[in-house]
């Protein structure tokens, strides 16, 4: 059953003075002609489809257009040209510390977090102990979060994320949370929900751990689509083109 | 559809409970300073104004507050709602969500202050001896309007203040002007009928009228005000929601 399938995704980026502009600043620039929009195409023209059980391991150096790639298919950004249809519940294990509230308690973070992510009362009424458990944060429910270092804030934010099963997982970097101990213990966890037979999509940086969990590969540059193809095969390619890179770095900066 | 109310509805009730806890946590005095705020601004107005408009402007007292319960409602709704939506970039940026809830849920917040202040509004009236008559249900239009206009002024300034952050001193100056010129303290009848009419292009003044009217005059405001108290309404929430279906997707590029 085809649970993920892009067809011809292109999503065009906008930068430029669009943040942390004043409207004086901008009708200003506006006026001398110097307001600058830059779009580009983050992601061009990709294709794939991916199977119930399927684990896909996104590659591609910094500026690929991996992580807007995730947003597409999460639904967090449209993609300008194609289509991306999706079968099943999302979930999104991203780097999330992040959106958490200092004035709130570890609880009321926790339920929020879950209310954000769509789960309902009644399943985060049921699995909060598991969630801090797995945290380890139990003797810290009570604490405001700003009292929390950041590795227990991201292991709370991986724990309520992972708690749940969906059909189709997203995993931004995330298992590289914490301490070694915890990042074994999420690893664990990935990998048992992996096995449950769910389609998952990962980005990391590590080939070694794109081997390891996945079945298949899709290899970003520039925002094209280089390949996409069983992950053994992709690897290789991926790394001798790394090899390939750092030595044509190496040499041209000798000449 | 259906699941999609339920679940909106967990995450709506777990912001408006963060706002809640949020605003009036770590205040000693809480939700009472709410209510004890505007009423210390409402003896100082006294003071200062009733020797000049007290003696020829009947139940004087209640003329001031229907003028300041209204606009304090939609100050405390605007400049709360204003930041609603860039406080949770980091959450929307990741994860997909329903944006106006942010905005609806600030106004939530003060719609229940707002409901202490009316309860405090109502005993002042009968303590100034205005009998409280069936007429006083009519209050419902303005109320429901107001709340409506509330919430469609919110969701326009939470998509500025996105786009241009220094919105926010824009619209400090602009309150202070809307406060002179919304017929807070004095009375309309040292102008002539012509500048009396503009007053209605105030959306703030004609649900303050409307107040006036019912309660101090005892009378039913006519089908002009009615149709202008709705139509302000419809007409910010509906400006408010195009704004967000059409940008819906690039707010993202402004966080």
């Amino acid at each position: 059953m085809t649970t993920v399938e892009l067809k011809n995704v292109s999503v065009r980026y906008m930068t430029g003075d669009l943040r942390n502009i004043g409207l004086k600043e901008w009708i200003l620039r506006r006026i001398a002609g110097q307001y600058k929009v830059h779009t580009f195409w983050a992601n061009r023209n990709i294709s794939f489809s991916l199977q119930k059980g399927d684990m896909l391991g996104i590659l591609g150096t910094n500026g690929a257009g991996k992580s807007t790639l995730l947003k597409a298919i999460s639904g967090v950004m449209l993609p300008t040209e194609g289509e991306v249809r999706v079968r099943g519940t999302i979930a999104a294990l991203l780097e999330l510390a992040s959106g958490f509230d200092d004035d709130l308690t570890v609880r009321e973070n926790a339920y929020l977090r879950g209310a954000f992510l769509g789960y309902t009362r009644k399943f985060m009424d049921e699995h909060y102990d598991a969630i801090i458990e797995f945290a380890g944060l139990q003797d810290f429910q009570t604490y405001y979060f700003r009292q929390l270092s950041s590795g227990m804030k991201s292991r709370l934010a991986f724990s309520i994320a992972s708690e749940l099963a969906p059909d189709i997982m997203i995993l931004d970097e995330v298992l590289s949370v914490g301490d070694g101990a915890f990042k074994e213990k999420s690893y664990q966890k990935i990998t048992g929900i992996l096995e449950r037979g769910i389609t998952g999509l990962l980005v990391s940086h590590s080939t070694e751990q794109v081997r390891s969990i996945c079945n298949k590969a899709l290899w970003l540059d520039h925002g094209r689509q280089v390949a996409f193809g069983p992950v053994g095969e992709l690897c290789d390619r991926y790394e001798r083109f790394l090899r390939d890179r750092s030595q044509g770095k190496i040499q041209s900066s000798n000449g | 559809m259906l699941s999609r109310l339920k679940k909106n509805q967990f995450l709506f009730e777990e912001l408006v409970k963060r706002d809640f806890n949020k605003k009036y946590r770590g205040a000693i005095l809480g939700i009472f300073w709410s209510v004890l705020s505007p009423l210390l601004s409402l003896f100082v107005m006294q003071i200062a104004f009733s020797r000049f408009f007290g003696a020829s402007t009947p139940h004087y007292i209640i003329y001031l507050f229907s003028g300041n319960i209204v606009l304090s409602f939609f100050r405390e709704s605007t400049t709360t709602g204003m930041s609603a939506l860039s406080g949770n970039a980091a959450i929307f940026s990741k994860i997909p969500v329903s944006k106006y809830l942010f905005v609806l849920s600030k106004n939530t917040s003060a719609f229940i202050n707002f409901i202490f202040v009316l309860i405090v509004y109502f005993l002042f009236v009968i303590g100034d001896g205005i009998s409280v008559t069936p007429r006083f249900l009519l209050l419902l239009f303005p109320i429901v309007c107001l709340t409506v206009f509330n919430i469609g002024a919110g969701l326009i300034l939470s998509a500025l203040y996105m786009f241009f952050r220094d919105v926010e001193y824009f619209y400090h100056v602009f309150l202070m002007l809307l406060t002179y010129l919304s017929a807070i303290f004095y009375t309309l009848d040292r102008f002539s009928p012509l500048q009396q009419t503009l007053f209605l292009l105030n959306p703030i003044y004609t649900y303050i009228s409307y107040f006036r009217i019912v309660v101090i005059q005892n009378a039913t405001p006519d089908w002009l005000l009615h149709f202008l108290c709705a139509f302000y309404a419809a007409l910010a929430v509906g400006v408010g929601a195009w704004i967000y279906k059409k940008y819906n997707y690039q707010f993202i590029y402004y966080v």
